[in-house]
């Protein structure tokens, strides 16, 4: 633990604020605050954690982005999963998930009301249930950005290999440059720059951000998610503004490489290819989202099970989708805090413990009442 | 989505959801009598030289855990929720509901740790109840106890009584019980892992008597973890709670799964520890009277409570930020007492 005690020094950490606030000061007098997109749901948590909004002066303000994986799943595909599990199918997922509203209801209630909904902390859960009961069809809802991409589709690898023919993927994968791409070119985001995701960037590579830095003309800088790191992120984009630079840094080097994971590049190239995708809060982006290459069809959930993800409904007055892209802070949505709650969730940004939402509600709600 | 019309398993987590089906469902045909503030334990009126009555039911799933198993869970448990009421614990009842099927070598070693945790409580099983069900209508077994203790004079527990500027204590590291379940039940091949600290504390409610008057309210921090003990004692009163991070008390081992996890440890259960709010002149001298006890040992002031703001427990964090310590939703860690 002593090595991650070192990125949450005190000392170092007021330093930082204060070399922070020398170097936004030349940034004070323009016309409208400084906006530092944070892409990743782990930065959220970690600023809400560590209460880093506040160090931070008041012309200079960080947006969530759209890198929680749960928030960006278009509620369509949480009714193919409830499709699939009233045909008794057992899904297995990542525990995020199934709290998250569908169109009409969530896995949540549908296992209260007796549908096979397990929880799996690893995807090789997954593999276990489809080996203890041949019979039974298991589906694992592959959801996530590219860091979660490698280990859950090696599923595809590990059921060949045991002859399982029993288990399948729901894909809603996602790539996170296409993203910022969509986030650059909206023309109502004046979105200064962009604090790059950590794990991510491990798999990716920083200089996989290199094109979009260069086209759009704004810093992106990777950091990790201790608090240090996230301060010395800050500082980076910061001091790149002064300069009139768009740079890619790297602030997590002892992670992140210039090229990335090629092992884990490799396997995703080898068994899946890019699709368009539909985000919460962006729309369809093309070529956003990873699905199984037609030679893997019989692992592919949709096709397996013959169902098509279609385009769900999100509740009424739920504004889940200006939040991801950066429109509004949670509090300004009308039902934040009100019909709106951890405890009785309406979109998913106050579902996943990584969404913008929740973390405004577990940590921020102090944030306008200083001593 | 609407309220659910089933029970979900988060409604046993001893967040949010737990304390909305109290209110919603037993508050209103049961909140009468002593049961309206929900103590831990409660005082029963018109028994001569009183009486203080309590009872908890224990499903966790291994029933063997590193530092522990259901049974002395099934002791320390409610002779904690006596003592954290005041009491002196005196008798607990035993009630077990068996799976068909149940090795005997398992309840054996289990009956014998219900017997070693009552000797070292000074507590006697005065009654009990043994029923089977069939195989696959329960996990092995389940534990109900009740029990019941005598007042000690001189405590009059209330969070009402809690003032800003008072003092608040923990008794121990936080958390380790719930993630060395955790470990347990997942099998997470952890070296050196958590250890679970389930224990009595009721030594400890003796050893802060001579200070008893100036001793607001204890609690045991169990289902929620800290944050949910702190969030009752805060929510809905005209005072706040400050905590320091970097004064928070976390064991090695469940710091490094609990972070590796993305788990808060103040939302994760202890068994053996206890949380206090007490007058600021007699926190020392309770301090070094629980510190002189081997449970006791790692005793230590983990914050403040303030004027504001009211109702919310903040804490100042290890960088010098300020945020909210909320209460857990639930589903966390279901099955872990």
């Amino acid at each position: 633990m002593k090595y991650v005690d070192a990125f949450r020094d005190p000392a170092a950490a007021r330093a930082l604020a204060g070399r922070i606030r020398e170097a936004a000061a030349p940034l004070a007098g323009r016309s409208r605050p400084v906006q530092i997109m944070e892409v990743c749901g782990s930065h959220t948590m970690a600023i809400g954690r560590y209460g880093i909004r506040g160090l931070l002066p008041p012309h200079l303000r960080l947006i969530s982005g759209p890198g929680c994986p749960v928030c960006v799943t278009d509620a369509g595909y949480i009714d193919a999963a409830l499709e699939l599990a009233s045909r008794g199918v057992e899904i297995c997922t990542f525990g995020d998930l199934i709290n998250v509203p569908g169109s009409d209801t969530s896995l949540a209630a549908a296992r209260s009301r007796g549908a096979a909904v397990t929880v799996c902390y690893s995807p090789l859960e997954a593999v276990e249930r489809a080996r203890r009961d041949p019979a039974r069809e298991v589906v694992f809802l592959a959801v996530g950005f590219e860091t979660t991409v490698a280990p859950v589709v090696s599923l595809v690898d590990r059921a060949a290999a045991e002859g399982l023919g029993n288990l399948s993927l729901l894909t809603a994968f996602k790539l996170v440059p296409p993203a910022l791409e969509a986030l650059a070119a909206a023309p109502d985001l004046a979105i200064d720059a962009f604090l790059c995701p950590a794990h991510v960037s491990a798999i990716i590579g920083a200089d996989a951000y290199r094109p979009f830095a260069g086209r759009h003309r704004r810093p992106c800088v990777v950091a990790g998610f201790e608090p240090l790191d996230i301060l010395y992120g800050i500082e980076g984009i910061l001091r790149q503004l002064d300069a009139g630079e768009a740079r890619v840094e790297n602030q997590y080097s002892r992670v992140v490489t210039a090229a990335g994971n090629r092992r884990a590049q490799a396997l995703i190239e080898r068994l899946l290819r890019p699709v368009d995708a539909i985000w919460r809060g962006l729309g369809p982006v093309p070529a956003s989202g990873l699905g199984l290459r037609p030679e893997f069809a019989a692992y592919d959930a949709e096709n397996r099970h013959g169902l098509r993800v279609g385009p769900g409904r999100d509740a009424p007055g739920c504004r889940c989708g200006d939040v991801i892209s950066g429109r509004l802070t949670p509090p300004e949505c009308p039902l934040f805090g009100r019909r709106c709650t951890p405890a009785s969730p309406v979109g998913p940004c106050m579902v996943s413990s990584e969404g913008s939402c929740a973390a405004w509600y577990k940590y921020g709600r102090i944030a306008t009442e200083r001593p | 989505m609407t309220t659910p019309d089933r029970i979900l398993l988060a409604h046993g987590g001893g967040g949010r959801l737990t304390a909305a089906l109290i209110a919603d469902e037993i508050v209103p045909r049961f909140g009468a009598g002593p049961l309206a503030s929900l103590p831990d334990a409660a005082r029963l009126p018109g028994m001569a030289g009183g009486l203080v009555f309590t009872t908890d039911s224990y499903v966790v799933q291994p029933a063997v855990f590193p530092g522990g198993d259901i049974g002395a869970l099934a002791v320390h448990g409610t002779v904690n929720d006596l003592a954290v009421s005041g009491a002196e614990p005196r008798w607990i009842s035993l009630a077990m509901i068996l799976e068909e099927g149940l090795p005997l070598a398992t309840l054996r070693r289990v009956l014998d740790s219900i017997r070693a945790a009552a000797d070292a409580c000074g507590v006697a099983v005065a009654t009990g109840d043994t029923k089977v069900v069939p195989h696959g209508q329960c996990d092995g077994l389940y534990i109900n106890t009740a029990g019941l203790g005598e007042p000690i004079p001189g405590y009059r527990l209330s969070a009402d009584a809690i003032r800003p500027g008072d003092a608040v204590l923990a008794s121990g590291t936080l958390g380790d019980h719930g993630m060395a379940v955790l470990c347990a039940r997942e099998r997470l091949q952890v070296a050196s892992g958590p250890v679970s600290d389930t224990g009595t504390i009721h030594r400890l409610v003796r050893a802060a008597t001579p200070w008893a008057a100036s001793v607001r309210f204890m609690r045991d921090p169990t289902r929620g973890g800290a944050a949910a003990v702190l969030n009752e004692i805060a929510g809905g009163r005209p005072f706040g709670i400050a905590l320091r991070e970097d004064a928070l008390p976390f064991a090695p081992a469940a710091r490094s799964v609990a972070e590796t996890l993305g788990i808060d440890l103040l939302h994760v259960p202890s068994e053996g520890r206890m949380l206090a709010v007490v007058a600021p002149d007699a926190a020392d001298a309770i301090l070094a009277a629980w510190r002189a006890l081997p449970e006791g040992a790692g005793s230590t002031r983990i914050g403040a409570v303030t004027a504001g703001p009211a109702g919310a427990v903040v804490m100042e964090t290890l960088i010098g930020g300020r945020r909210l310590v909320d209460m857990p939703l639930g589903e966390l860690l279901p099955r872990i007492c």
